[in-house]
């Protein structure tokens, strides 16, 4: 077992900076944007570890950034998320369990309690993994993230944040401050779930993921349908074949799983060391069939006095 | 460029220099010289080096030291008290749940971690609690025992 010095690159001169609040880390931010924020870690130094990439020479440490952590319950039934709320306080949140299930179904999923505990949504969003498991939960929920730039604030919507693995729209010099879930407005009762399929239960990746939200009447008539993806594209996609033959329709079995089926139009996967292409796409239909029925049956429950 | 880092580990007050780079286990074992902790994968994958932090459970191999400023650091070797063992490690002893023992000081932060915030939980919830941390040797069931024979034993 070689020692830590021994793999570390030395050349490397690196520097650190601690901010004691929020403005602080933006006006730093904003003057050395070739910095690469740290919160958890569990991804940078992961990657780093793991010789994926190398720890970046300037390194600004949020963790301790008070105003950043949190889950708030905002007006009209909004929801503010910290960018320090780790996975952890999204698993435990009453409120999220309530009424953004599938967001705390995948926050339930991440590695173990020591990732989720250390592990922050910010980081996992920044990231921009295709197989975050936030990503298809926050898609739809038609979550946005608040960025803090040179100019103040500014909201965009999280698909149109992440646009590509590892890639997202954030300006140099931006740092994401809070994801913000509005209240969701459907006829009805709502339910949502999220589904992985995994090899094993714990410190696992989604080999593919589906988050679900449905709407019903009491008739079963489907009110609103929404579906992610998780893994089978180059960033986390809604499937909206699926939805348009939900939305309207009686839920039966049948449509169930044709809509089910309608979801491999969205998806682009890959081959990698976790699945082939072709055993992500055979697997999204049995996904996804799974997140609606278990949204289905979340939304029934509570039409259910 | 090093930077002074201020860790307090189970209860004792350290002060290093080092570089931005290095993680926590890395300092608990090379600056510190507490070798309880252990280097599996280094990959954040194995919970070998799984210390507590304020209590909660942190993969210390991946974890940059410096953000490890100001929080209460326990590890393996603040389990025992007065000479006398943890009730956590003397059931791993009794109920077979230590082989090779390379992966016990992880199992025992995680376990420990899990009965202080949870001082009963079910078999189910251990086996979740401890998902993060491989054993290569017993098949986990004398771990597990072990866990549910000191929640019950302390009441």
């Amino acid at each position: 077992m070689g020692g830590d010095e021994a793999r570390a690159p030395a050349v490397i001169d690196r520097s650190y900076f601690q901010p004691a609040d929020l403005k602080q880390a933006r006006s730093f931010i904003a003057k050395h944007q070739d910095t690469k924020v740290v919160a958890g870690g569990t991804d940078l130094v992961v990657a780093a570890r793991s010789g994926k990439s190398t720890l970046p020479g300037s390194l600004m440490a949020i963790h301790n950034l008070k105003e950043l952590a949190g889950i708030e319950e905002g007006r009209g039934g909004r929801l503010k998320i910290g960018a320090l709320a780790t996975h952890g306080d999204l698993e435990e949140s009453t409120v999220l369990q309530r009424n953004w299930t599938a967001l705390s179904d995948a926050s339930a999923l991440v590695g173990s309690p020591a990732t989720r505990h250390i592990g922050t949504v910010g980081g996992n969003i920044c990231n921009a993994s295709p197989a975050m498991e936030l990503g298809s939960p926050l898609l739809i929920f038609e979550a946005e993230v608040e960025l803090a730039g040179k100019g103040g604030l500014r909201r965009v919507p999280f698909g149109s944040f992440v646009v590509g693995p590892g890639e997202t729209t954030a300006r140099p010099g931006e740092l994401l401050t809070a994801v913000l879930l509005p209240r969701l407005k459907v006829r009805g009762t709502a339910g949502s779930a999220y589904i992985r399929l995994e090899y094993r239960r714990a410190m696992e990746i989604a080999i593919v993921g589906a988050a679900a939200l449905i709407a019903v009447d009491r008739s079963r008539r489907c009110k609103e349908a929404r579906v992610g993806l998780t893994a089978v594209a180059p960033t986390c996609v809604r499937a909206s074949d699926t939805e348009e033959m939900l939305r309207g329709a009686v839920l039966d079995s049948e449509l169930l799983n044709r809509a089910a089926a309608a979801a491999t139009r969205a998806c682009s996967p890959i081959d990698d060391v976790r699945a082939s292409a072709d055993y992500r796409l055979a697997m999204v239909q049995v996904i996804v069939l799974r997140a609606i029925t278990r949204a289905l049956d979340r939304a029934l429950a509570q039409s259910t006095p | 460029m090093r930077y002074p880092l201020a860790l307090v580990v189970n209860g004792v007050a350290y002060q290093v220099e080092i570089e931005p780079h290095r993680n926590l286990l890395s300092v608990i074992r090379g600056e510190l010289g507490l070798t309880g902790t252990k280097e599996g994968c280094d990959d954040s994958e194995c919970g070998a080096c799984m210390v507590l932090m304020a209590g909660r459970p942190v993969n210390s191999c991946s974890f940059l030291a410096l953000q490890a400023g100001g929080q209460p650091i326990q590890t393996v070797e603040g389990l025992a008290m007065n000479g006398q063992l943890h009730p956590l490690q003397k059931a791993f002893l009794a109920e077979g749940g230590v082989q090779c023992g390379f992966c016990t000081p992880g199992m025992l932060m995680s376990a420990a971690s899990l009965l202080d915030r949870n001082p009963h939980p079910s078999e189910d919830e251990i086996k979740r609690y401890l998902g993060g941390n491989l054993c290569r040797c017993t098949g986990y069931a004398g771990i597990v025992r072990a866990v549910l024979k000191t929640a019950a034993a302390a009441g």
